[in-house]
């Protein structure tokens, strides 16, 4: 370091040594982290359970009605916000993309790896993990500019639905998944194929029985971050499904997420009114954070 | 059924799975760089938007993703590295480490919205800042620190055991080592991360609707006293960046010219994170062919 001798500065990064300076630097940086996600999952899930505490919603309605009435006088029986019409919107959108999305991610890295080693690894890959840093609101726009006319056209409804967003989502999600599927495979020992095949197995019983097993690991992984993306992702679902308070019947019946409700009530709701209307709506993400997408994490940290 | 037979049938699925999803996203970027990149031109680029009439550009939007960037690396590459350096140096394998571990991954699987709800309850209305550069800022610093952390501890772990021994041998000491040995040895892999990091936060609009907000003051580009309210460079005024632009356009514009407002800009959104992730490669593998001295 270019310091001067004697002036304040080289004091003080050679204090102590400078090591004392070191430690307390970094272990403070990774305090940061702590205190951080405490401070936003204490705050969340309190402005969360105010609905419960102060307005009095009882949580059984909250969660298995799907009446939604914020503001009604509390003659009438109070305030009644059900979520499960959101909650069902979430699950069913992200599962279905993930459904359509995970057997095409599969083919695709096991092409990737085996079918196509040499132009798939200089090519492919890093032509797709570049893909998987597109905006997600770029999706949103070309879901809403192409595929929800497409759909009010050809297939019938509003356009704006359930296929809208599941086909959004699941398009946005297959770069992410196809990069962490193809680290995967590749990551397999090449002992095991070589013993696969020098055993007489063709290259698909090799594939079927000895790598797709082996990576199995690392696929449910890729599958399980993929599922919490498009569980998480808020503008581009926002932008195709329509928004509508109720459950759907059918696949072109607009519908609501979680995600979704929460970016639309957090610009209606005025300020100084915080508690009245969104954290009705983030109370259950909170929770739901903790259960859907921490199965991803001690896989991921292998 | 015969195994030949199977295998061939396999091999074919998994060409046309493959096939498949390469034309989705070669469609996708192809429609999207040609609907938008024949409406990008200077003025385009340059202009302010406009609010009813048609003809407007994106020149403040462009502005403030850039600045809104540079804004949140001041405070995600020097937390990000700090901590980093932390869990693959100093942390031992306790019950700190633990925690700092499960609140890096707790962050990690934040919906960006969710931390957009947490700026707007803290950064927006407790700090009494308003929809501002600042806590659109802090905002994307809790997005990214984690991606930072992890991306730092692992070009930390890349460097070889024997370059710290060496430099603890000639009697440095630990953080002297740190900065002297492994950091410029885990430089490419810190300066591809932050790169990485700054795609990230160029597209990233749920976080950002409800902290830097959906509106732009009349910028003054003459003015660079940072406190005046017309600054560009005021950190405290609401900004509008592109990704919320796009998404703002579409869900409430009222320009009669909204398709070609928006296909342009998702044009230059996707042109500028492509643009960064490439240079994130590139310059990577420079750097390290540079420090290596190999091909």
């Amino acid at each position: 370091m270019a310091l001067k001798k004697n002036t304040v500065a080289y004091k003080f990064f050679n204090l102590g040594g400078s090591e004392l300076l070191g430690k307390c630097l970094t272990t403070g940086a990774a305090l940061v982290a702590i205190v951080s996600t405490v401070t936003i999952v204490v705050f969340i899930s309190m402005k969360g359970l105010s609905t419960f505490t102060i307005y009095g919603v009882s949580v059984k309605e909250f969660l298995f009605s799907a009446g939604w009435f914020p503001d009604r006088p509390p003659e009438e029986g109070g305030p009644q916000v059900g979520v499960l019409a959101f909650i069902f919107g979430s699950v069913l959108v992200s599962m279905l993309a993930v459904l359509l999305s995970a057997p095409l991610s599969i083919t695709c890295a096991v092409f990737i790896v085996e079918i196509a080693p040499f132009w798939g690894q200089r090519f492919l890959q890093p032509a797709i993990e570049l893909l998987a840093g597109i905006p997600s609101v770029v999706y949103g726009y070309i879901g809403l500019s192409v595929l929800v006319p497409f759909i009010r056209d050809n297939i019938g409804g509003l356009g704006f639905s359930v296929l809208a967003g599941f086909l959004v989502l699941s398009v946005m999600i297959l770069p992410t998944i196809v990069s962490i599927l193809t680290d995967s495979l590749r990551s397999l020992p090449r002992e095991y194929k070589e013993a696969a095949l020098a055993l007489g197995s063709t290259r698909w019983q090799a594939i079927r029985l000895v790598l797709i097993p082996a990576a199995r690991s690392g696929l449910i992984t890729g599958i399980v971050l993929g599922l919490a993306r498009a569980f998480g992702e808020a503008l581009a679902v926002q932008m195709v499904i329509g928004n509508t308070r109720k459950i759907p019947t059918s696949i072109l019946d607009p519908v609501i997420t979680l995600t979704s409700a929460i970016t639309m009530d957090m610009g209606n709701t005025p300020h100084g009114l915080p508690v009245e209307q969104h954290p009705l709506v983030d109370g259950p993400v909170s929770p739901n954070n903790v259960v859907l997408f921490h199965p991803g994490s001690p896989l991921r940290s292998k | 059924m015969n195994s030949r037979l199977a295998d061939k049938i396999a091999t074919f699925i998994f060409w046309a799975g493959a096939l498949v999803v390469i034309i989705i996203l070669g469609a996708l970027v192809a429609y999207i760089l040609y609907h938008g990149g024949k409406y990008i031109n200077w003025d385009f680029l340059t202009k302010p938007p406009q609010v009813i009439r048609a003809g407007g550009g994106i020149g403040p939007q462009i502005f403030n993703s850039f600045y809104l960037l540079f804004l949140s690396m001041v405070f995600t590459v020097p937390m990000g590295v700090l901590g980093g350096i932390y869990l693959a140096e100093y942390a031992q394998n306790n019950k700190l480490t633990e925690a700092i571990r499960l609140s890096i991954e707790t962050l990690n699987s934040l919906p960006s919205i969710v931390v957009g709800l947490f700026g707007l309850l803290v950064f927006v209305n407790m700090t009494g800042w308003g929809y501002s550069l600042i806590s659109g800022a802090l905002a994307l610093t809790v997005i990214n620190l984690p991606l930072m952390v992890r991306i730092t501890e692992e070009s930390i772990h890349g460097v070889p055991d024997s370059l710290r021994e060496a430099s603890l041998a000639l009697g440095a000491n630990r953080w002297q080592t740190i900065c002297k040995v492994v950091l410029p040895s885990a430089f490419p892999g810190l300066v591809s991360g932050a790169i990485i990091t700054s795609g990230r936060v160029f597209g990233e609009a749920a976080a950002l609707l409800f902290t830097a907000g959906m509106s732009s003051p009349a910028l003054d580009f003459s003015q660079w006293n940072i406190f005046h309210p017309a600054s560009p460079l005021n950190p405290f005024r609401p900004a509008e960046t592109l990704a919320v632009h796009i998404w703002k356009v579409n869900t409430e514009g009222l320009i009669p010219d909204l398709r070609r407002v928006a296909d342009g800009s998702a044009a230059v959104l996707i042109l500028v994170v492509l643009g960064f992730n490439l240079a994130a490669r590139w310059l990577g593998r420079k750097i390290y062919r540079q420090m290596t001295a190999t091909n």
